[in-house]
């Protein structure tokens, strides 16, 4: 039977897609509402350093960010090809490169906190 | 015997005006891109946070430009337009069979939509906001 490399593209995107679809607008609302003035407590630094120190959250933080940025990259590809773009294999190239790059960095910046 | 192949006529870059069914799938896809770039706000909200507190104030109160709110609020209309479209496709990527029948698709649709505002409501109150 022949192999696929898709099943390895696919399963962080549909997973992304997932957690974008339950985590992402509370997120935005979130930042939307200090971007306002009305940043809730739990945006403080002392809360969000205490947040993203523990283990816990740090695996949600990076889980949410790095799936989210490989289902973004996944979907940006093909909304590049339907816009008339159709270099795939250097839009995939940039696109995925890009999200292996952002998520090594959010697994970085955890790791300093 | 030869016959003239058929060729399918698919402007690359208009093809979307053709149906309304075409522009719904594109407003869909265009999401991406506000979903994207705010990705890449979070990981930089994550490089302040762990520069200390001055850096992280500083961005939040970056956040406040009025630049930033457009942006912000158009991140949160997709946001929201990608899940409740998402949500409204599972019913169809993965029909829940039992027994001889299906379940109804409109309760798998609605057991996620059940389960996105309990979560979202405990983010809310574990963030503070009420």
């Amino acid at each position: 039977m022949a192999k696929s490399h898709k099943p390895v593209v696919w399963f962080p995107f549909a997973a992304g897609g997932t957690v974008i679809a339950f985590c992402m607008p509370v997120i935005v609302l979130l930042t939307l509402l200090a971007a306002l003035g009305h940043a809730p407590a739990g945006l403080d630094y002392q809360n969000m350093h205490v947040f993203a120190r523990s283990g816990l959250g740090k695996l949600i933080i990076f889980g949410v960010v790095a799936l989210s940025l490989w289902s973004s990259a996944h979907r940006l590809r093909c909304t590049c090809y339907d816009f008339g773009l159709r270099a795939d294999t250097l839009v995939a190239t940039v696109l995925y490169a890009a999200a292996i790059f952002g998520s090594i960095a959010a697994a970085v910046f955890l790791a300093r906190i | 015997m030869s016959r003239k192949p058929l060729v399918r006529e698919c402007p690359p870059t208009t093809w979307y005006f053709r149906q309304p069914r075409y522009m719904r799938y594109m407003s869909r896809e265009i999401t991406s891109i506000f979903v994207g770039a705010y990705c890449v706000l979070l990981v930089v909200g994550l490089q302040r946070l762990a520069d200390g507190p001055t850096a992280w104030e500083g961005f939040l109160l970056a956040l406040q430009s009025p630049a930033s709110i457009v942006f912000q609020i158009l991140a949160f209309v997709a946001a929201v337009y990608h899940a409740a479209t998402w949500f409204n496709a599972t019913q169809k990527a993965m029909p829940l069979q039992i027994g001889e029948g299906f379940v109804p698709g409109n309760l798998i649709s609605g057991a996620h939509y059940a389960a996105w505002a309990v979560l979202s409501l405990i983010v809310l109150i574990l963030a503070g906001v009420f």
